[in-house]
């Protein structure tokens, strides 16, 4: 064998952390790039008015995106009573009956939807039931969002539910109670940090968006709450804005972007709050 | 055997198509608290999870033979209802993790959907706490989660989670191989306390705490019962060779 001095080895040692912390700083990089860029341009023009007015036209000064905030809350709202009844649902399924045929189909299928591009499932949604409907709506945006939202909440459940110890399970049946109680009421209990986090995580990720939104909700310069009418959103309006050649409406897309920064970012440390503080021990 | 609370007749049980337990005829008698002692891995958990049909949970299980609760072949009853009347305590303490100790000490009927009114749950919470000596110790923080229990503590809220539900027959397996000696002290001594009011089945690899706290042991090997009597005569007199020798440290 060939001696290593000690020496050596501490050099390399030190070699190796530093060349890993460099390496993360840099993976970091981009994303505080985009937090400052985001903060400069986009947090002046936030003010109570951007939040509470309606867009106006161009050429006009000033302006909102109350019609944005309200459709991404609605439509948000739309994906979640689709997506979390079902995938919770599903993803209890596949963590008690994972193992069998159906069980693998269900996860391949679940698995698939995850990997879809978010603008083909927008195309479904236009198929499904815009066409159908003959015209863009919230509703067809938020199925959108659900089909999008779906797979991350019922891999959440079903990764959680796994983790639960067999011998609680057996605690409640050995008392005699049936199965399904004992899923719904000791299980799912000690799983609802985890379940909560994937929700959390599925509606980060549906409310920035927008793709599946360019042919389903399709935008509003209104406010409304019919869910049978277009509607606008966050992600959307950013898009147009961006898009457009007036100076101004570039501003309120940067407003835009900073809005639905803070959301996301919020709704993250909301997520690290709940696993933290709703953890069961066991 | 006289005022037998379960008849066991040719019991073989195990999983994917190998018999863990073999043939076991066994009759437990009432009231009495009866050690299924030996070595590791001989079968005697799966052996009393045969009883409240838990067995049958496990993937790839199978079971022969008849189990008797009074008479009736529990394989033919209801499972649900069959583990109402018949308690257990697993190794590991597993309060629910969710609940208070309080609901905890109810958790059987909470989970069942009976309902009782407040006064009928206190006091089920107070006797059956009381019934394990929890109760001085508890009493000032029931609405705290089950879990900040010590183990041993823990333990005796599971039998008390088991007892609340009156069952005639009280399921050990190895409760306190998970605690330290002064807690297995605690348990052994409700154990004496409880016997009499209710029949006890208790599996240990532990020799002295077999000689200990029961009335009556079987000896369980490789799966097959070696022997069965009171325990004062199969510890003095063991009729069979392996009890002597696995009683006297020559394996096990």
């Amino acid at each position: 064998m060939r001696e290593v001095s000690l020496q050596r080895r501490l050099r390399g040692d030190k070699a190796f952390k530093a060349g890993t912390l460099a390496l993360s700083l840099v993976a970091t990089v981009p994303l505080t790039l985009i937090l400052v860029f985001i903060v400069i341009r986009g947090a002046s023009s936030i003010n109570w008015q951007f939040l509470t007015a309606l867009p106006k036209p161009v050429g006009e000064s000033g302006g909102g995106i109350a019609n944005a905030l309200v459709g991404t809350v609605l439509l948000i709202l739309i994906g979640s009573l689709i997506s979390i009844p079902l995938g919770v649902s599903a993803g209890i399924f596949l963590a008690e009956r994972g193992k069998t045929r159906l069980g693998s189909v269900t996860r391949l299928a679940v698995e698939t939807l995850m990997g879809i591009p978010s603008i083909v499932l927008g195309i479904v949604a236009y198929v499904w039931v815009v066409r159908p409907m003959r015209g863009f709506s919230a509703l067809s945006g938020g199925i959108a969002l659900a089909m999008i939202m779906l797979p991350v909440i019922t891999l959440a459940t079903e990764e959680t539910l796994l983790l639960i110890p067999v011998s609680l399970r057996e605690a409640a049946l050995a008392l005699g109670v049936s199965y399904p109680r004992t899923v719904l009421r000791v299980v799912l209990p000690a799983g609802l940090s985890g379940i909560l986090t994937g929700v959390l995580l599925a509606v980060a990720r549906g409310a920035g968006e927008s793709a599946p939104l360019l042919f389903t909700a399709f935008g509003n310069p209104y406010l409304t709450g019919n869910i049978l009418k277009p509607m606008a959103s966050l992600p959307l309006t950013i898009f147009n804005y961006a898009t457009s050649p007036y100076p101004e409406w570039h501003a309120l897309a940067w407003g835009a972007s900073f809005v639905l920064l803070v959301f996301v970012l919020a709704l993250n440390l909301l997520t690290k709050l709940v696993s933290a503080k709703w953890k069961v021990q066991f | 055997m006289e005022g037998a609370v379960l008849e066991i007749e040719n019991l073989s049980a195990g999983f994917d198509g190998k018999d863990v337990v073999k043939g076991v005829s066994l009759e437990i008698p009432a009231n009495k608290v009866t050690a299924i002692m030996g070595p590791s891995g001989c079968g005697k958990t799966t052996f009393i999870r045969c009883i409240n049909r838990m067995h049958e949970l496990a993937a790839n299980a199978h079971v022969t033979g008849t189990v008797l609760l009074d008479g009736e072949d529990v394989y033919r009853m209801n499972p649900i209802l069959l583990r109402r009347r018949i308690g257990m305590v697993f190794q590991r303490p597993n309060p629910f993790p969710t609940m208070s100790i309080y609901d905890n000490v109810i958790a059987g009927y909470f989970l069942n959907g009976t309902h009782m009114s407040k006064s009928d749950r206190d006091r089920v919470v107070e006797e059956t706490l009381r019934r394990v000596a929890l109760w001085e110790e508890v009493k000032d923080s029931l609405y705290r989660r089950g879990t900040f229990l010590s183990g041993g503590q823990q333990q005796r809220l599971c039998i008390a989670r088991a007892l609340a539900m009156n069952p005639e027959i009280l399921l050990l397996d190895e409760p306190t191989s998970a605690l330290d000696p002064k807690a297995t002290a605690a348990i052994e001594e409700l154990i004496a306390q409880l016997k009499g009011t209710v029949t006890i089945v208790q599996v240990t690899h532990n020799i002295p705490q077999a000689a200990r706290i029961s009335d009556f042991t079987a000896f369980v090997h490789l799966g097959e019962l070696v022997e069965f009597g009171q325990t004062n005569k199969l510890f003095t007199v063991p009729k069979d060779k392996r009890t002597e020798e696995y009683l006297s440290g020559k394996f096990g």
